[in-house]
Protein backbone atom coordinates (compact mmCIF):
# COMPACT_ATOMS: atom_id res chain seq x y z
CA UNK A 1 0.00 0.00 0.00
CA UNK A 2 3.10 2.44 0.46
CA UNK A 3 4.45 2.19 -3.01
CA UNK A 4 0.99 3.90 -4.37
CA UNK A 5 1.26 7.45 -4.90
CA UNK A 6 0.03 10.24 -2.58
CA UNK A 7 -1.80 13.02 -4.14
CA UNK A 8 -3.49 14.73 -1.56
CA UNK A 9 -1.41 14.34 2.14
CA UNK A 10 -3.27 15.65 5.26
CA UNK A 11 -1.43 16.36 8.52
CA UNK A 12 -2.84 16.54 12.15
CA UNK A 13 -5.49 18.84 10.56
CA UNK A 14 -7.65 20.73 13.48
CA UNK A 15 -10.78 22.50 12.34
CA UNK A 16 -12.84 24.45 14.26
CA UNK A 17 -16.57 26.26 13.76
CA UNK A 18 -16.28 29.06 16.53
CA UNK A 19 -15.05 27.29 19.40
CA UNK A 20 -16.61 24.06 18.40
CA UNK A 21 -13.95 21.88 17.59
CA UNK A 22 -15.09 19.53 14.67
CA UNK A 23 -11.99 17.70 13.32
CA UNK A 24 -9.34 16.46 15.74
CA UNK A 25 -5.76 15.77 14.73
CA UNK A 26 -6.61 14.10 11.50
CA UNK A 27 -3.85 12.41 9.51
CA UNK A 28 -5.02 10.77 6.23
CA UNK A 29 -3.17 10.29 2.79
CA UNK A 30 -5.62 10.09 -0.74
CA UNK A 31 -3.71 7.61 -2.93
CA UNK A 32 -3.95 8.46 -7.16
CA UNK A 33 -6.42 6.52 -8.57
CA UNK A 34 -7.67 5.03 -6.32
CA UNK A 35 -11.05 5.88 -4.71
CA UNK A 36 -10.97 6.94 -0.83
CA UNK A 37 -13.94 6.75 0.97
CA UNK A 38 -14.76 8.44 4.49
CA UNK A 39 -17.56 7.28 6.97
CA UNK A 40 -18.84 7.86 9.97
CA UNK A 41 -22.67 8.48 11.43
CA UNK A 42 -23.81 12.16 10.98
CA UNK A 43 -21.62 15.17 12.27
CA UNK A 44 -18.58 13.21 12.79
CA UNK A 45 -16.62 15.16 10.33
CA UNK A 46 -16.60 14.22 6.66
CA UNK A 47 -17.95 16.36 5.13
CA UNK A 48 -16.14 19.05 6.87
CA UNK A 49 -13.09 17.26 6.59
CA UNK A 50 -13.70 16.87 2.26
CA UNK A 51 -14.59 20.28 1.62
CA UNK A 52 -11.12 21.54 3.44
CA UNK A 53 -9.45 19.46 0.58
CA UNK A 54 -10.92 22.18 -1.73
CA UNK A 55 -11.34 25.05 0.81
CA UNK A 56 -14.86 25.38 0.36
CA UNK A 57 -15.38 25.78 4.12
CA UNK A 58 -13.52 29.29 3.34
CA UNK A 59 -16.54 30.28 2.52
CA UNK A 60 -18.10 29.78 6.21
CA UNK A 61 -17.35 32.70 8.31
CA UNK A 62 -15.45 32.16 11.58
CA UNK A 63 -13.87 28.84 11.11
CA UNK A 64 -10.38 28.07 11.51
CA UNK A 65 -7.92 25.51 10.29
CA UNK A 66 -4.68 24.41 11.79
CA UNK A 67 -2.19 21.65 10.62
CA UNK A 68 -1.26 20.80 7.23
CA UNK A 69 -3.04 19.64 3.78
CA UNK A 70 -0.73 19.12 0.73
CA UNK A 71 -1.87 18.47 -2.33
CA UNK A 72 1.24 16.89 -4.32
CA UNK A 73 3.73 18.26 -1.32
CA UNK A 74 2.16 21.97 -1.84
CA UNK A 75 0.87 23.46 1.42
CA UNK A 76 -2.81 23.98 0.43
CA UNK A 77 -3.58 26.70 2.99
CA UNK A 78 -0.50 28.76 2.94
CA UNK A 79 1.28 31.67 0.97
CA UNK A 80 1.72 30.55 -2.60
CA UNK A 81 -1.23 28.81 -3.89
CA UNK A 82 -4.05 29.95 -5.48
CA UNK A 83 -7.20 28.85 -4.01
CA UNK A 84 -9.25 29.49 -8.00
CA UNK A 85 -6.56 26.89 -9.10
CA UNK A 86 -6.80 24.73 -6.54
CA UNK A 87 -10.59 24.74 -6.90
CA UNK A 88 -10.48 23.81 -10.73
CA UNK A 89 -7.59 21.11 -10.02
CA UNK A 90 -9.49 19.45 -7.29
CA UNK A 91 -13.29 19.60 -8.60
CA UNK A 92 -16.76 19.21 -6.21
CA UNK A 93 -20.31 17.24 -6.70
CA UNK A 94 -22.46 17.71 -3.80
CA UNK A 95 -25.16 16.54 -1.61
CA UNK A 96 -27.50 17.68 -3.70
CA UNK A 97 -27.45 17.92 -7.07
CA UNK A 98 -27.13 21.47 -8.05
CA UNK A 99 -27.41 22.01 -11.56
CA UNK A 100 -27.26 26.27 -12.74
CA UNK A 101 -29.98 27.11 -13.63
CA UNK A 102 -29.21 27.06 -17.07
CA UNK A 103 -29.47 25.13 -20.40
CA UNK A 104 -27.58 22.21 -20.08
CA UNK A 105 -24.59 23.17 -22.58
CA UNK A 106 -24.35 26.32 -20.66
CA UNK A 107 -24.05 24.53 -17.24
CA UNK A 108 -20.66 23.04 -18.21
CA UNK A 109 -19.77 25.82 -20.66
CA UNK A 110 -19.50 28.14 -18.11
CA UNK A 111 -16.62 26.60 -15.77
CA UNK A 112 -14.76 26.33 -19.55
CA UNK A 113 -15.29 30.30 -20.00
CA UNK A 114 -14.25 30.85 -16.42
CA UNK A 115 -11.22 29.18 -16.79
CA UNK A 116 -10.59 31.30 -20.09
CA UNK A 117 -11.32 28.90 -22.40
CA UNK A 118 -12.08 31.06 -25.26
CA UNK A 119 -12.22 29.13 -28.33
CA UNK A 120 -15.88 27.76 -28.96
CA UNK A 121 -15.02 24.90 -31.10
CA UNK A 122 -12.21 23.77 -28.41
CA UNK A 123 -15.18 24.48 -26.00
CA UNK A 124 -17.99 21.87 -27.53
CA UNK A 125 -15.56 19.45 -27.85
CA UNK A 126 -14.90 19.43 -24.30
CA UNK A 127 -18.47 19.62 -23.33
CA UNK A 128 -19.24 16.70 -25.31
CA UNK A 129 -16.27 14.74 -23.93
CA UNK A 130 -17.65 15.30 -20.45
CA UNK A 131 -21.06 14.66 -21.13
CA UNK A 132 -19.73 11.36 -22.44
CA UNK A 133 -17.61 10.28 -19.67
CA UNK A 134 -19.93 11.15 -17.16
CA UNK A 135 -22.49 8.68 -19.18
CA UNK A 136 -24.95 11.64 -19.73
CA UNK A 137 -24.52 11.70 -23.67
CA UNK A 138 -27.23 10.02 -24.81
CA UNK A 139 -29.48 10.91 -22.74
CA UNK A 140 -29.37 14.68 -23.40
CA UNK A 141 -27.43 14.96 -26.55
CA UNK A 142 -30.62 16.36 -28.63
CA UNK A 143 -31.74 18.82 -25.52
CA UNK A 144 -28.29 20.65 -25.00
CA UNK A 145 -30.23 24.21 -25.23
CA UNK A 146 -32.85 22.77 -22.54
CA UNK A 147 -32.85 24.08 -18.86
CA UNK A 148 -30.93 21.41 -16.88
CA UNK A 149 -33.48 21.83 -13.91
CA UNK A 150 -35.86 19.66 -16.44
CA UNK A 151 -33.55 16.49 -15.82
CA UNK A 152 -34.23 13.93 -12.96
CA UNK A 153 -32.25 13.90 -10.09
CA UNK A 154 -29.77 11.16 -10.95
CA UNK A 155 -29.14 12.85 -14.37
CA UNK A 156 -28.51 16.35 -12.65
CA UNK A 157 -25.80 14.83 -10.51
CA UNK A 158 -24.10 12.75 -13.66
CA UNK A 159 -24.67 16.42 -15.40
CA UNK A 160 -22.55 17.98 -11.79
CA UNK A 161 -20.33 15.23 -12.49
CA UNK A 162 -20.18 16.21 -16.35
CA UNK A 163 -19.32 19.89 -15.37
CA UNK A 164 -16.90 19.11 -12.73
CA UNK A 165 -15.33 16.99 -15.45
CA UNK A 166 -15.31 19.44 -18.33
CA UNK A 167 -12.55 21.71 -16.52
CA UNK A 168 -10.05 19.28 -16.57
CA UNK A 169 -10.03 18.43 -13.11
CA UNK A 170 -6.85 16.25 -10.81
CA UNK A 171 -8.95 14.99 -8.37
CA UNK A 172 -12.84 14.95 -7.82
CA UNK A 173 -14.30 15.15 -4.13
CA UNK A 174 -17.69 13.32 -3.97
CA UNK A 175 -20.06 15.00 -0.87
CA UNK A 176 -22.36 12.00 -0.17
CA UNK A 177 -23.49 12.24 -3.76
CA UNK A 178 -26.38 9.58 -3.84
CA UNK A 179 -27.79 10.84 -0.57
CA UNK A 180 -30.65 12.51 -2.28
CA UNK A 181 -31.09 9.70 -5.17
CA UNK A 182 -33.37 6.52 -5.38
CA UNK A 183 -31.02 3.03 -6.10
CA UNK A 184 -30.64 2.82 -9.82
CA UNK A 185 -29.93 6.64 -9.86
CA UNK A 186 -26.89 5.61 -7.38
CA UNK A 187 -25.87 2.23 -9.00
CA UNK A 188 -25.19 4.88 -12.27
CA UNK A 189 -23.14 6.99 -10.61
CA UNK A 190 -21.42 4.00 -8.90
CA UNK A 191 -20.45 2.37 -11.57
CA UNK A 192 -19.67 5.94 -13.46
CA UNK A 193 -17.13 6.52 -10.34
CA UNK A 194 -15.36 3.29 -10.71
CA UNK A 195 -15.51 4.30 -14.34
CA UNK A 196 -13.49 7.88 -13.58
CA UNK A 197 -10.63 6.12 -11.08
CA UNK A 198 -8.63 5.35 -13.67
CA UNK A 199 -8.51 9.19 -14.75
CA UNK A 200 -8.97 10.86 -11.39
CA UNK A 201 -8.18 10.72 -7.65
CA UNK A 202 -11.75 10.23 -5.94
CA UNK A 203 -12.41 11.04 -2.50
CA UNK A 204 -16.15 10.01 -1.33
CA UNK A 205 -17.85 10.97 1.64
CA UNK A 206 -21.08 8.38 2.17
CA UNK A 207 -23.24 7.39 4.83
CA UNK A 208 -23.75 4.25 3.40
CA UNK A 209 -21.29 1.81 4.21
CA UNK A 210 -22.12 -0.91 1.53
CA UNK A 211 -21.22 1.60 -0.38
CA UNK A 212 -18.43 2.56 0.51
CA UNK A 213 -17.57 -1.34 0.86
CA UNK A 214 -18.64 -1.68 -2.92
CA UNK A 215 -16.56 1.09 -4.39
CA UNK A 216 -13.86 2.46 -2.40
CA UNK A 217 -10.35 1.27 -2.53
CA UNK A 218 -9.24 3.08 1.14
CA UNK A 219 -11.61 3.62 3.92
CA UNK A 220 -11.29 6.18 6.84
CA UNK A 221 -13.67 5.75 9.92
CA UNK A 222 -14.34 9.41 11.68
CA UNK A 223 -16.43 9.67 14.62
CA UNK A 224 -16.75 12.97 16.28
CA UNK A 225 -13.76 14.44 14.56
CA UNK A 226 -11.48 11.89 15.11
CA UNK A 227 -10.30 9.38 12.58
CA UNK A 228 -10.58 6.16 14.25
CA UNK A 229 -9.10 4.37 11.75
CA UNK A 230 -7.85 4.15 7.68
CA UNK A 231 -6.54 1.40 5.70
CA UNK A 232 -7.80 -0.54 2.68
CA UNK A 233 -11.19 -1.04 2.50
CA UNK A 234 -10.99 -4.78 2.64
CA UNK A 235 -9.26 -4.49 5.65
CA UNK A 236 -11.55 -2.04 7.34
CA UNK A 237 -14.37 -4.12 6.63
CA UNK A 238 -13.12 -7.49 7.11
CA UNK A 239 -11.15 -7.45 10.03
CA UNK A 240 -11.00 -3.97 11.71
CA UNK A 241 -8.08 -3.06 14.44
CA UNK A 242 -10.55 -0.66 16.28
CA UNK A 243 -13.64 -2.32 18.15
CA UNK A 244 -15.31 0.92 17.63
CA UNK A 245 -15.21 0.14 13.80
CA UNK A 246 -16.09 -3.49 13.88
CA UNK A 247 -19.63 -1.92 16.50
CA UNK A 248 -19.85 0.78 13.42
CA UNK A 249 -19.65 -1.39 11.06
CA UNK A 250 -22.18 -3.97 12.19
CA UNK A 251 -24.36 -1.13 12.87
CA UNK A 252 -24.42 -1.71 16.56
CA UNK A 253 -24.87 2.40 16.36
CA UNK A 254 -24.91 5.01 13.81
CA UNK B 1 -71.07 27.71 20.80
CA UNK B 2 -68.93 30.59 22.32
CA UNK B 3 -66.55 29.14 20.52
CA UNK B 4 -67.87 29.40 16.79
CA UNK B 5 -69.27 32.97 17.67
CA UNK B 6 -66.00 34.00 18.63
CA UNK B 7 -64.50 32.94 15.18
CA UNK B 8 -67.53 34.62 13.33
CA UNK B 9 -67.00 37.80 15.11
CA UNK B 10 -63.03 37.69 14.13
CA UNK B 11 -63.46 36.42 10.60
CA UNK B 12 -65.97 38.96 10.24
CA UNK B 13 -64.04 42.25 11.24
CA UNK B 14 -60.68 41.12 9.25
CA UNK B 15 -63.52 40.72 6.27
CA UNK B 16 -64.92 44.08 7.15
CA UNK B 17 -61.52 45.94 7.52
CA UNK B 18 -60.11 44.52 4.21
CA UNK B 19 -63.29 45.50 2.68
CA UNK B 20 -62.92 49.12 4.19
CA UNK B 21 -59.14 49.34 2.73
CA UNK B 22 -60.53 48.50 -0.74
CA UNK B 23 -63.26 50.87 -0.48
CA UNK B 24 -61.39 53.77 0.13
CA UNK B 25 -58.56 52.55 -2.45
CA UNK B 26 -61.35 52.86 -4.89
CA UNK B 27 -62.76 56.03 -3.74
CA UNK B 28 -59.54 57.72 -4.05
CA UNK B 29 -59.26 56.23 -7.96
CA UNK B 30 -62.77 57.42 -8.50
CA UNK B 31 -62.55 60.88 -7.08
CA UNK B 32 -59.23 61.71 -8.57
CA UNK B 33 -60.33 60.35 -11.82
CA UNK B 34 -63.65 61.66 -12.27
CA UNK B 35 -62.27 65.29 -11.39
CA UNK B 36 -59.48 64.96 -13.22
CA UNK B 37 -61.27 63.60 -16.64
CA UNK B 38 -62.11 66.43 -18.03
CA UNK B 39 -58.99 68.20 -18.33
CA UNK B 40 -57.40 65.12 -19.77
CA UNK B 41 -56.79 66.03 -23.89
CA UNK B 42 -53.81 66.06 -25.96
CA UNK B 43 -52.92 69.41 -25.51
CA UNK B 44 -52.50 68.95 -21.45
CA UNK B 45 -50.10 66.29 -22.40
CA UNK B 46 -48.18 68.35 -24.96
CA UNK B 47 -48.77 72.11 -24.45
CA UNK B 48 -47.18 74.64 -21.68
CA UNK B 49 -49.17 76.08 -19.56
CA UNK B 50 -50.96 79.04 -20.71
CA UNK B 51 -52.75 82.57 -19.12
CA UNK B 52 -51.68 82.40 -15.51
CA UNK B 53 -52.05 78.58 -14.89
CA UNK B 54 -55.24 78.81 -16.12
CA UNK B 55 -54.91 76.86 -19.32
CA UNK B 56 -52.60 75.27 -22.20
CA UNK B 57 -50.92 71.82 -20.64
CA UNK B 58 -48.55 70.53 -18.11
CA UNK B 59 -45.97 68.95 -20.58
CA UNK B 60 -43.17 70.54 -18.99
CA UNK B 61 -44.07 68.79 -15.48
CA UNK B 62 -44.25 65.56 -17.18
CA UNK B 63 -40.90 65.79 -18.87
CA UNK B 64 -39.43 67.14 -15.62
CA UNK B 65 -40.77 64.36 -13.61
CA UNK B 66 -39.18 62.18 -16.00
CA UNK B 67 -35.71 63.76 -15.83
CA UNK B 68 -35.61 63.70 -12.03
CA UNK B 69 -36.80 60.03 -11.82
CA UNK B 70 -34.17 58.58 -14.49
CA UNK B 71 -31.40 61.02 -12.88
CA UNK B 72 -32.07 59.71 -9.48
CA UNK B 73 -31.79 55.81 -10.48
CA UNK B 74 -29.15 56.39 -12.82
CA UNK B 75 -27.06 57.93 -9.60
CA UNK B 76 -28.95 55.54 -6.89
CA UNK B 77 -28.67 52.17 -8.81
CA UNK B 78 -25.28 51.91 -9.69
CA UNK B 79 -23.81 53.19 -5.98
CA UNK B 80 -27.05 50.79 -4.05
CA UNK B 81 -26.56 47.98 -5.96
CA UNK B 82 -22.88 47.67 -5.46
CA UNK B 83 -22.89 48.58 -1.85
CA UNK B 84 -25.85 45.53 -1.44
CA UNK B 85 -23.02 43.52 -3.07
CA UNK B 86 -20.38 44.45 -0.71
CA UNK B 87 -22.71 43.75 1.93
CA UNK B 88 -24.36 40.62 0.98
CA UNK B 89 -21.00 38.71 -0.58
CA UNK B 90 -18.15 40.52 0.09
CA UNK B 91 -18.52 41.95 3.90
CA UNK B 92 -17.39 40.02 6.33
CA UNK B 93 -20.16 38.69 8.48
CA UNK B 94 -20.03 40.62 11.99
CA UNK B 95 -21.25 43.48 14.52
CA UNK B 96 -19.85 46.30 12.21
CA UNK B 97 -21.70 45.18 9.02
CA UNK B 98 -24.63 44.85 10.80
CA UNK B 99 -24.32 48.85 12.15
CA UNK B 100 -23.85 49.43 8.70
CA UNK B 101 -26.65 47.93 7.47
CA UNK B 102 -29.04 49.07 9.96
CA UNK B 103 -28.24 52.75 9.49
CA UNK B 104 -28.47 52.21 5.37
CA UNK B 105 -32.08 51.21 6.38
CA UNK B 106 -32.36 53.57 8.85
CA UNK B 107 -31.63 56.16 6.25
CA UNK B 108 -35.22 55.06 4.67
CA UNK B 109 -37.28 56.23 7.85
CA UNK B 110 -35.97 59.79 7.41
CA UNK B 111 -38.64 62.30 6.48
CA UNK B 112 -38.39 63.15 3.06
CA UNK B 113 -38.23 66.91 3.69
CA UNK B 114 -35.54 66.59 5.71
CA UNK B 115 -33.59 65.22 3.14
CA UNK B 116 -35.12 68.18 0.65
CA UNK B 117 -33.50 70.80 3.79
CA UNK B 118 -30.08 68.29 3.01
CA UNK B 119 -29.79 68.36 -0.67
CA UNK B 120 -30.62 72.62 -0.58
CA UNK B 121 -27.61 72.58 1.98
CA UNK B 122 -25.57 70.30 0.10
CA UNK B 123 -25.82 70.10 -3.74
CA UNK B 124 -27.74 73.56 -4.50
CA UNK B 125 -25.14 75.71 -1.82
CA UNK B 126 -22.03 73.98 -1.13
CA UNK B 127 -21.20 72.19 -4.53
CA UNK B 128 -23.45 74.96 -6.20
CA UNK B 129 -25.70 72.97 -8.33
CA UNK B 130 -28.47 75.84 -8.07
CA UNK B 131 -31.70 74.32 -7.78
CA UNK B 132 -31.44 72.40 -10.67
CA UNK B 133 -32.10 68.52 -12.07
CA UNK B 134 -28.97 67.65 -10.66
CA UNK B 135 -29.69 68.50 -7.10
CA UNK B 136 -32.94 67.73 -7.44
CA UNK B 137 -32.24 64.11 -8.62
CA UNK B 138 -29.29 63.67 -6.20
CA UNK B 139 -31.54 64.63 -3.03
CA UNK B 140 -34.08 61.98 -4.71
CA UNK B 141 -31.18 59.42 -5.20
CA UNK B 142 -30.24 59.37 -1.70
CA UNK B 143 -33.76 58.77 -0.86
CA UNK B 144 -33.83 55.65 -2.81
CA UNK B 145 -30.31 54.56 -2.04
CA UNK B 146 -32.13 52.44 1.31
CA UNK B 147 -34.90 50.88 -1.21
CA UNK B 148 -32.82 50.10 -3.21
CA UNK B 149 -29.68 48.55 -1.17
CA UNK B 150 -32.57 46.24 1.15
CA UNK B 151 -34.26 45.00 -2.27
CA UNK B 152 -31.15 44.11 -3.84
CA UNK B 153 -29.49 42.66 -0.78
CA UNK B 154 -32.77 40.69 -0.41
CA UNK B 155 -32.74 39.46 -3.83
CA UNK B 156 -28.78 37.97 -3.60
CA UNK B 157 -29.56 36.60 -0.32
CA UNK B 158 -32.76 34.92 -2.18
CA UNK B 159 -29.95 33.18 -4.70
CA UNK B 160 -28.93 30.15 -3.47
CA UNK B 161 -25.69 29.06 -1.62
CA UNK B 162 -25.32 26.00 -3.43
CA UNK B 163 -25.25 28.33 -7.16
CA UNK B 164 -21.79 29.87 -5.15
CA UNK B 165 -20.20 26.86 -4.42
CA UNK B 166 -20.80 25.15 -7.38
CA UNK B 167 -19.30 28.11 -9.34
CA UNK B 168 -16.44 28.31 -7.28
CA UNK B 169 -16.24 24.62 -7.47
CA UNK B 170 -15.29 25.05 -11.14
CA UNK B 171 -12.46 27.27 -10.35
CA UNK B 172 -14.50 30.54 -11.16
CA UNK B 173 -12.92 33.94 -9.46
CA UNK B 174 -15.28 34.88 -6.51
CA UNK B 175 -16.07 38.41 -8.34
CA UNK B 176 -17.01 35.84 -11.69
CA UNK B 177 -19.54 34.01 -9.11
CA UNK B 178 -20.87 37.27 -8.63
CA UNK B 179 -21.22 38.79 -11.95
CA UNK B 180 -21.87 35.52 -13.69
CA UNK B 181 -23.82 33.33 -11.51
CA UNK B 182 -25.69 35.67 -8.28
CA UNK B 183 -26.18 38.96 -10.66
CA UNK B 184 -28.09 37.23 -13.22
CA UNK B 185 -30.07 34.90 -10.76
CA UNK B 186 -31.34 37.72 -8.66
CA UNK B 187 -31.78 40.40 -11.52
CA UNK B 188 -35.60 39.98 -11.17
CA UNK B 189 -35.77 40.85 -7.71
CA UNK B 190 -33.39 43.44 -7.79
CA UNK B 191 -35.36 45.42 -11.02
CA UNK B 192 -38.68 44.66 -9.02
CA UNK B 193 -37.35 46.54 -6.27
CA UNK B 194 -35.76 49.27 -8.42
CA UNK B 195 -38.90 50.01 -9.92
CA UNK B 196 -40.59 50.45 -6.92
CA UNK B 197 -38.50 52.83 -5.81
CA UNK B 198 -38.83 54.46 -8.99
CA UNK B 199 -42.56 54.73 -8.00
CA UNK B 200 -41.93 56.43 -5.00
CA UNK B 201 -39.37 58.89 -6.35
CA UNK B 202 -41.81 60.03 -9.20
CA UNK B 203 -44.29 60.78 -6.85
CA UNK B 204 -42.10 62.73 -4.13
CA UNK B 205 -42.67 66.24 -3.31
CA UNK B 206 -40.49 67.46 -0.12
CA UNK B 207 -37.56 66.66 -1.52
CA UNK B 208 -37.26 68.42 -4.79
CA UNK B 209 -39.18 71.57 -3.27
CA UNK B 210 -36.33 73.62 -2.57
CA UNK B 211 -33.95 71.75 -4.35
CA UNK B 212 -35.17 71.36 -8.15
CA UNK B 213 -38.62 72.43 -8.82
CA UNK B 214 -40.55 75.56 -9.89
CA UNK B 215 -44.06 76.52 -10.38
CA UNK B 216 -43.67 77.91 -13.72
CA UNK B 217 -40.78 77.14 -16.92
CA UNK B 218 -41.49 79.11 -20.13
CA UNK B 219 -40.32 76.09 -22.08
CA UNK B 220 -38.56 72.75 -21.23
CA UNK B 221 -35.05 72.00 -19.50
CA UNK B 222 -31.54 72.44 -21.31
CA UNK B 223 -29.18 71.18 -19.51
CA UNK B 224 -29.05 69.02 -15.92
CA UNK B 225 -28.48 72.75 -14.07
CA UNK B 226 -32.08 73.86 -15.12
CA UNK B 227 -35.24 74.15 -12.56
CA UNK B 228 -37.59 72.04 -14.05
CA UNK B 229 -41.68 71.99 -13.31
CA UNK B 230 -42.26 68.43 -11.81
CA UNK B 231 -45.76 66.31 -11.35
CA UNK B 232 -45.74 66.25 -7.60
CA UNK B 233 -44.91 70.18 -6.65
CA UNK B 234 -47.30 71.34 -9.80
CA UNK B 235 -49.89 69.98 -7.88
CA UNK B 236 -48.91 71.42 -4.78
CA UNK B 237 -48.08 74.58 -6.36
CA UNK B 238 -51.12 75.17 -7.85
CA UNK B 239 -53.69 74.33 -4.45
CA UNK B 240 -51.16 76.98 -2.78
CA UNK B 241 -50.28 79.71 -5.12
CA UNK B 242 -52.09 81.68 -7.90
CA UNK B 243 -54.98 83.86 -8.95
CA UNK B 244 -57.67 81.52 -10.07
CA UNK B 245 -58.60 78.83 -7.73
CA UNK B 246 -61.19 77.04 -9.48
CA UNK B 247 -59.29 76.53 -12.85
CA UNK B 248 -56.31 75.36 -11.26
CA UNK B 249 -57.76 73.00 -8.95
CA UNK B 250 -59.28 71.32 -12.55
CA UNK B 251 -55.40 71.33 -13.47
CA UNK B 252 -54.01 69.87 -10.03
CA UNK B 253 -56.83 66.71 -10.38
CA UNK B 254 -55.23 66.25 -14.04
CA UNK B 255 -52.10 66.10 -13.04
CA UNK B 256 -52.82 63.81 -9.80
CA UNK B 257 -54.49 61.38 -12.51
CA UNK B 258 -51.18 61.08 -14.42
CA UNK B 259 -48.91 60.98 -11.41
CA UNK B 260 -51.79 58.09 -9.98
CA UNK B 261 -51.72 56.45 -13.77
CA UNK B 262 -47.38 56.44 -13.94
CA UNK B 263 -46.80 54.45 -10.58
CA UNK B 264 -49.49 52.15 -10.89
CA UNK B 265 -48.08 51.70 -14.51
CA UNK B 266 -44.47 51.30 -12.73
CA UNK B 267 -45.85 48.77 -9.91
CA UNK B 268 -47.58 47.01 -12.76
CA UNK B 269 -44.31 46.24 -14.32
CA UNK B 270 -42.72 45.45 -11.14
CA UNK B 271 -45.41 43.06 -10.44
CA UNK B 272 -44.66 41.47 -14.08
CA UNK B 273 -41.53 41.20 -13.10
CA UNK B 274 -41.86 39.58 -9.73
CA UNK B 275 -44.25 37.26 -11.90
CA UNK B 276 -41.72 36.15 -14.36
CA UNK B 277 -39.15 34.85 -11.30
CA UNK B 278 -41.36 33.05 -9.66
CA UNK B 279 -42.48 30.72 -12.61
CA UNK B 280 -38.60 30.66 -13.53
CA UNK B 281 -37.97 29.47 -9.96
CA UNK B 282 -40.96 26.68 -10.69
Amino acid sequence: MNNEMVRIKAENVNFYYGQKQALKNISLDVYQNKVTALIGPSGCGKSTFIRLLNRMNDLVPRTRVEGNIFLDNVDINRGQIDVVDLRRRVGMVFQKPNPFPKSIFENLNYGLKVNGCKNRAEREKKIISALQKAALWQEVKDRLNESALGLSGGQQQRLCIARCLAVNPEVILFDEPCASLDPISTRYIEELILELKRDYTIVIVTHNMQQAARISDFTAFLYLGELIEFGLTEKIFTVPTQKMTEEYLSGKFG
Amino acid sequence: MKKNMTQFIGFSSVYLATVITLFLLGMIVYFIAAKGFSVLDWEFFTEVPKRGMTEGGVAPAIVGTFYLTIGAIVFALPLGLACAIYLCEYSPKGIVVNVIRMSIYNLAGVPSVVFGLFGLAVFVKYFGFGVSILSGSLTLGIMALPRIIASSEEALLAVPQSYREASLAVGATHWQTIKKMVLPSALPGILTGVILSIGAVAGETAPILFTAATFYTRGYPDSVFSEVMALPYHIYALMTEGTHPAEQTEIAYGCSLILLFLVFAISAVAIFFRYRQRIVHE
